[in-house]
């Protein structure tokens, strides 16, 4: 019935009002702002894609080889350019391999758009072909989804859908278009954006004598300790938060997301919490007085064993998700709000301060994890190269200007302690999931995020063969992406596990792979590798240099290890250095 | 909840109440936070509230009131979510309705059974010649009484409704929602005061 009626439909009586919703849908993507959409064609969502090649103009669409490497791509975008980041798919298997993406979008607060093509309405249910039950699969995956049926829903739908993913905690949406929906012929009024629903309150209104209690607390604190997140960059807080870190004279320390709210080089910011973090900043959670964390969700990572996490301090806890105030840590003082909103608030009313002596504290412990672990990891005088090194020298030639995208595993740990960020937005990686094959599609799309910028993908060899088919979407797009490839022939991180605390029994992370110059090569991107440390700088400088993408294969050293370390089960204070 | 003395790691029945907006897939949405949690709902009620388009949600669970504040806030933070309140037994007044089978042939010839009905408080809805239809509302084991007085004389069926809840401290939604329905709005419906420690969590 729904078919008869869109072919009925579809045979147009034309009005200058009446346009399908596959025009509306592009209409208003463009009325949002979107630049660059990330997408796969299919069956279902052929209409979209019949409308889009008349706004090739005004849309950019990049080819991926596989959905997933949409939702990264997307993901890379919107973390770069602080846009939402905008998906198509088609239904069924295309849309089921949205999956993983959008699981990483949700954990890691990532703004998404993804549209996914939906067989007929009137086969809804019938298990027709490429048909999968794609908003009940990505329920707990999404901030919000919803299926489109009629064509007279899309612009309300989309403009709910950008409001949603890019407000409050932003998040994932997914919005499933039926086939007949996208053809149908409708009277279609513009473009409203949304900017209100009243079942959802993305900024809750600040309450000021918390935000009293809080500046009252950090003012007798003798001790006190700021732990950052990336609620502070996507609150565009940035400098909301350097007035207040600068005033109350606080030493910092980042979570892995929140890398580059500072500067690495800031005194205040004293390094990375967290599993694979500074020696200090785990220590001194355990001794400090007062705990105050901005935008951040305290993940078990970062806090190590729960019952022995900061027991000593009180804890003001600056968030905009009210689920996340008390889930994991006990806030003493929950200051609900945009911190946008709510640090200058707190920035007026704390004491100026210097805390010297606390902050020497920092210092000493830095001191000692600088000779007994970074320096002979960045500055290696013989045996192996090291992850550490390679970074280092990167640092180097970069000057911290670069945006690092790294993937999961060893390599990103060591990316992410090492690589120096003058800027905000530099720092992309999968916090939350940890999907390995995150790094190579989130470069291609942190790349269109930020054209002017130099993007490294800093990638393992592992994680490199779970989404290498986007070298397929670099070639195609001529995206500029520094591919590098620390290869240590080894699933390293579940290797190192292996060997801690599995006797050295090795189970299936001895990883072959490919030539991947030769890899390279073949899609027409150049390449090197390298295993000789006098090698090191000059193929750096060539990779930096080179006109397009480049991959450069670094051989390192097959058994080295990530320390710091808080083995799991262990409280932060138990940090091994080795 | 007015009730501000519950320990927290303490297992006890909670009564969750949710408005949300009428929508497709917000009943998965809802229950898959408990499921995520490996959390049984024991029982639950959906229907349409006093105001038009908004649906009200009774969710039973076991749980200690730790997992419950966690739980509604993260139900609450749904995008079609309109309020979440979790109340102890103590906060509400509720009932489950329940309907009874029986021969009308043992109801006719026996009149012990006559005599427990009434004592149950059990009213007849529907009387054929071949079975009859008792109706009775109550508390769980008022209901299950029922069950096992009648089970002896042939109970034919039986069903349960889900448990219907009024938080006795409650002033409706109706003034709520106008706040909801403002674009800025007022401190009443920003309710900070969750937060609070001392005061009512999650009050009306």
């Amino acid at each position: 019935m729904e078919l008869a009626q869109a072919e009925v439909t579809t045979q147009p009586k034309p009005t200058t009002t009446q346009v399908t919703g596959s025009v509306a849908l592009l209409e208003g993507l463009i009325a949002e702002g979107t630049e660059v959409v990330f997408g796969y064609p299919g069956g279902a969502i052929m209409p979209i894609y019949d409308a889009l090649y008349d706004y090739k103009e005004r849309l950019q669409h990049i080819l991926v080889r596989h959905e997933q490497g949409a939702t990264h791509a997307g993901q890379g975008y919107a973390r770069t350019s602080g846009k939402v980041g905008v998906v198509f798919a088609t239904s069924g298997p295309g849309a089921t391999n949205l999956v993983t993406g959008l699981a990483d979008a949700q954990i890691d607060s990532t703004p998404l758009v993804c549209i996914t093509g939906q067989v007929f309405a009137h086969l809804l249910g019938t298990d027709a072909f490429q048909e999968t039950d794609v908003i009940n699969i990505t329920t707990p995956v999404t901030k919000w989804n919803y299926q489109v049926t009629d064509a007279n829903e899309i612009p309300a739908a989309l403009a709910k859908a950008f409001y949603i993913a890019r407000s409050g905690r932003p998040g994932p949406v997914l919005i499933d278009i039926t086939k007949n929906a996208q053809m149908q012929l409708f009277d279609y009024k513009g473009y409203v954006p949304c900017n209100h629903i009243r079942s959802y309150r993305p900024k809750p209104h600040v309450r000021k004598e918390y935000v009293e209690e809080a500046a009252a607390l950090i003012n007798s604190a003798k001790k006190p300790f700021i732990l950052f997140g990336q609620g502070v960059l996507l609150g565009s807080a940035e400098q909301e938060f350097k007035a207040f870190v600068e005033k109350s004279g606080i030493p910092a320390a980042w979570t892995i997301l929140g890398a580059g709210a500072i500067p690495t080089d800031h005194p205040l910011n004293v390094g990375m919490l967290g599993m694979h973090g500074n020696y200090g900043p785990n220590v001194q959670t355990n001794s400090c007085d007062v705990l105050i964390a901005i935008g951040m969700r305290f993940d078990d990572r970062v806090t190590g064993r729960l019952d022995k996490y900061a027991k000593q301090a009180k804890v003001i806890h600056l968030d905009i998700d009210p689920a996340e105030i008390d889930k994991n840590v006990k806030a003493d003082v929950p200051v609900w709000g945009d911190c946008k909103e709510t640090l200058p608030l707190l920035t007026e009313l704390i004491d100026q301060k210097k805390h010297t002596e606390w902050l020497a504290e920092f210092r000493a412990f830095d001191k000692i994890e600088q000779e007994q672990l970074i320096q002979p990891e960045l500055n290696p005088q013989s045996g192996e190269m090291t992850m550490g090194e390679v970074i280092h020298q990167l640092n180097q030639l970069t000057k911290g200007e670069a945006i690092i995208v790294s993937d999961v595993g060893q390599h990103q740990m060591v990316a992410c302690r090492y690589a120096q960020f003058n800027n905000t937005r530099s720092n992309v990686t999968s916090g939350g999931l940890g999907t390995m094959g995150f790094g190579l599609p989130a470069a291609i799309g942190a790349k269109f995020g930020t054209p002017d910028r130099t993007v490294v993908a800093v990638i393992g060899d592992g994680g490199f063969q779970m989404t290498l088919q986007e070298l397929g979407t670099i070639m195609q797009s001529g995206v500029d992406v520094k591919i590098m490839i620390l290869n240590n022939q080894f699933l390293g991180m579940v290797r190192q596990w292996q060997q801690l605390f599995n006797d050295k029994r090795y189970s299936f992370v001895d990883i072959k792979s490919p030539d991947f110059v030769k890899l390279a090569e073949s899609y027409y991107i150049s390449g090197k590798r390298i295993s000789e440390r006098e090698d090191l700088v000059a193929a750096l400088e060539e990779m930096l240099q080179h006109k397009g993408s480049y991959l450069l294969e670094v051989m390192v050293a097959q058994e080295h290890n990530v320390f710091p370390m808080v083995p799991q089960g262990c409280s932060v204070s138990e940090i091994r250095l080795k | 909840m007015s009730n501000s003395n519950i320990e927290t790691n303490q297992q006890q029945e909670f009564t969750i109440t949710v408005y949300t907006e009428n929508q497709i897939g917000i009943l998965n949405r809802i229950a898959i936070i408990f499921s995520r949690r490996k959390i049984n709902i024991e029982s639950l009620n959906v229907s349409p509230s006093e105001i038009e388009h908004i649906h009200r949600f009774n969710i039973l669970i076991t749980e200690t009131e730790e997992v419950v504040r966690k739980l509604a806030r993260q139900i609450e933070k749904q995008v079609e979510v309109l309020k979440v309140y979790y109340n102890t037994n103590e906060d509400i007044i509720w009932q489950e309705l329940a309907l009874y089978k029986v021969p009308t042939d043992t109801i006719v010839e026996k009149v012990l059974v006559e005599r427990l009905l009434r004592e149950n408080g059990a009213r007849a809805v529907v009387i054929r010649k071949d079975y009859t239809v008792f109706e009775t509302t109550g508390h769980r084991e008022e209901t299950d009484k029922l069950i096992e007085v009648l089970q002896p004389f042939g109970l034919i069926e039986f069903v349960r409704s889900a448990r219907v809840a009024i938080i006795k401290d409650s002033e409706g939604f109706n003034s709520k929602l106008r706040e909801f329905e403002r674009i800025e709005p007022g401190k009443e419906v920003i309710e900070n005061e969750f937060l609070d420690k001392e005061k009512n969590v999650f009050t009306m």
